[in-house]
């Protein structure tokens, strides 16, 4: 608690005892108001003043002059304890209220505690301590083991193991030696790392996240705007509506009906009105909710850049892919190896020597599939055939390695390969050795990710693919996607998302998910864009509404669960607060509910919706 | 031009108050009130001084809700 909750909590103990025992005193008459003016004092003496100074300013229907009007009023109905109740109960509500958010604000700030501190650089031989925001681009900063890796650079001495569970949720860690990108918020683990800086800190990871999460709640939704614009309403509403109550029915009693008045009565359930009158359960609960909602996908590794964004999100129906990047992995792996004659591995090593010349992805991915490391020195008479492959001699024994075109050329007969993917054909010694298959390989979390997709209530996932139709139908095939356009350059993907957005009722929503490198217009395109694999690339987190940290496709399905909770939550806030303040309102009116009644629906209501709006924090069992 | 400005308010309904009050200053675009965050993002106008203009945000801010403080 800070100083001014810490006031207010011994006011509050002072208000509560004397109230007590003071009701307990059999003392009568003036004595008694003057006793309980003192409990309403200390309890209340702020709200009166507002409440003036409400008056003066012209803004006159606040909750400062609610209670006001409604204590002064139960006190000259003769209800002192009620009134020093009213006043007691308003201000513990409020307490609560500022206790939960301040705490609520400060979690989830501590989730995202992610800020670095400082930045090391050496000088003369000894570490010193900078305000990173000081360190300029090309500067060699020192991370320690146990330090956080304060602006994105490249790795210029040392290798270490990094944890980046506080930017992807996820706690796989990351290798890293010279020359490797590493991105600020990172947790160095291991070794000593000397690393050169490419962008100030402002322009780092770690800032970017940060100010979008900061700034994410100020997006408002729809249901934040309904709430404002409700509470713009119904608090002058109720006011007139106790007004009405307070002269109405008596008038109507003493002149048609020709019954008693009943003053007292009538005045006392428009004060029990105006203790319900406040918006206040709803106008922080809701913002509330949302903050939590987003705060609580921050940590599971999704950022969503706005509370219009999670309600997009939630009412998502139909979902889009991107394949490559998205689905897969992007990077060539060797699948197979068929029809050879000698050993797999000899056959990969040759492969791999014969290759060993080219920076080509698919020599890098025989070199991976070979795994050992390349002794250049056995080869000898590399011959790259542009378009066709490449012929050497590894340990003097001539090798061809390449597509078809290399096999007619060379006079070799070869076998076919039915599998859908790039084939290197290998000819040892003159005679065909087989082909190995290399392909672009699924993550492994994709099937399971469409499955979790379909499990939510996705109706519809489409694949959207640049790849061969052949390629793109055997990927949606293994993955169980219902619809997939294959051979779309980057232009068509935008007029087949327009398309789907044709099809879809106006409640569902799209979205579309890639990897943010070159589908930013189709990310805009979309309802709601999701960009995945986004650590480090700055262009996948401009461009996005959603963005996933890591590249786990099954990130996907969490992002719109955690919405819908969210959402969930808001909607039952907004129903229950309404639904218990509209019976209250309807039981004061008949006399039914008392003033107690009216605080409980009032301070009681706040902090259950509070409460409830705390669980959208909770997401990791999603 | 846009820019951030820290405020102290107590309670949500007082924020979205200021948010109003702040939209409806001259010299002021759009305002949005983060309370969760408390922060104020105003936009301005073009060619007005924001220093000017925060001075006559803060006291139509004060009027509508005397327990607010933005720190310019």
């Amino acid at each position: 608690m800070n100083k001014k909750q810490k006031k207010v909590f011994v006011r509050i103990i002072i208000t509560a005892v004397l109230m007590i025992v003071f009701s307990q005193l059999p003392i009568e008459g003036w004595l008694r108001l003057a006793l309980f003016l003192i409990p309403y004092l200390v309890i209340g003496y702020d709200i009166l003043k507002k409440a003036f100074k409400g008056i003066l300013n012209r803004q006159v229907f606040d909750e400062n002059f609610l209670m006001a009007v409604a204590t002064i009023g139960a006190i000259v109905l003769g209800s002192y304890t009620e009134g020093v109740a009213v006043m007691l109960f308003y201000q513990i509500g409020e307490l609560f209220q500022s206790y939960a958010v301040g705490k609520s604000r400060r979690n989830i700030s501590e989730l995202m505690d992610i800020r670095p501190d400082y930045a090391n650089i050496e000088r003369d031989g000894k570490l010193e301590k900078v305000d990173p925001d000081e360190v300029e681009i090309g500067t060699i900063i020192v991370v320690q083991p146990g330090e956080k890796v304060p602006i994105d650079g490249i790795v210029a001495e040392g290798s270490t193991t990094l944890n980046t569970s506080a930017l992807t949720g996820e706690s796989l860690p990351r290798e890293v030696t010279v020359g490797d990108e590493v991105v600020s918020g990172c947790i160095n683990m291991t070794g000593v790392l000397k690393i050169e800086t490419t962008k100030e800190f402002g322009e780092s990871t770690v800032s970017k996240i940060l100010d979008l999460v900061e700034n994410s709640s100020s997006k408002k939704s729809k249901s934040e705007n309904f709430i404002s614009k409700f509470a713009r309403y119904y608090t002058p509403a109720v006011c007139y509506g106790a007004l009405a109550l307070a002269v109405l029915p008596p008038v109507v009693r003493m002149l048609i009906l020709g019954l008693t008045p009943e003053w007292g009565d009538w005045i006392y359930r428009a004060l029990t009105f105006l203790v319900i009158s406040c918006p206040c359960a709803l106008v922080i609960s809701i913002p509330l909710s949302f903050f939590a909602g987003i705060g609580g996908a921050s940590r599971e590794g999704v950022l969503v850049k706005g509370s219009n964004y999670l309600e997009t999100l939630a009412q998502t129906k139909y979902v889009v892919f991107d394949k490559t990047g998205t689905m897969t992995q992007g990077v060539f792996e060797v699948s197979g190896v068929h029809h050879n004659k000698m050993e797999e591995e000899k056959l990969l090593e040759y492969a791999a020597l014969a290759e060993s010349a080219s920076s080509h992805p698919i020599s890098k991915s025989l070199q991976r599939a070979y795994g050992k490391a390349i002794d250049r020195s056995r080869v000898t008479d590399v011959e790259e055939i542009s378009g066709n492959g490449v012929t050497a001699k590894v340990d003097g024994v001539p090798v061809a390695a390449g597509n078809a075109k290399l096999m007619e050329r060379l006079g070799i007969d070869y076998q076919e390969c039915h599998h859908v993917g790039t084939i290197v054909h290998m000819a040892v010694n003159g005679e065909y050795a087989g082909h190995i298959l290399i392909s672009d390989i699924l993550k492994p979390n994709a099937k399971a990710a469409i499955q979790s997709l379909k499990h939510a209530g996705i109706t519809k996932t489409v694949m959207l693919t640049g790849d061969a139709k052949n390629v793109a139908e055997q990927v949606a095939k293994e993955l169980d996607i219902s619809e997939v356009y294959s051979e779309l350059l980057p232009a068509d993907k935008v007029t087949k998302v327009e398309e789907l957005l044709q099809q879809k009722g106006e409640k569902e929503k799209l979205a579309f998910v890639g990897d943010g490198i070159n589908d930013a217009p189709v990310l805009s395109r979309a309802d709601i864009g999701i960009a995945m694999g986004a650590l480090g690339s700055d262009a996948a987190i401009e461009a996005a509404d959603v963005v996933l940290m890591d590249d786990d496709p099954l990130k996907i399905a969490k992002a719109i669960k955690i919405s819908r909770k969210c959402l969930r939550i808001v909607y039952e806030n907004i129903y229950f607060a309404i639904g218990i303040k509209v019976l209250c309102l309807i039981l004061g009116a008949l006399g039914i509910a008392n003033m107690w009644l009216a605080i409980f629906a009032d301070v009681g209501v706040m902090v259950l919706a509070v409460l409830n709006a705390i669980r959208a924090l909770f997401v990791k069992k999603l | 031009m846009k820019k951030t400005y820290k405020i102290d308010v107590d309670c949500a309904n007082c924020a979205n108050k200021m948010e109003e009050a702040a939209k409806n200053t001259a010299g002021v675009k759009d305002a949005v009130v983060n309370f969760m965050t408390l922060k104020m993002t105003v936009e301005f106008e073009e060619g007005k001084e924001p220093k000017e203009v925060m001075q006559e945000v803060l006291k139509n801010c004060k009027k509508v809700e005397d327990d607010c403080e933005i720190f310019l």
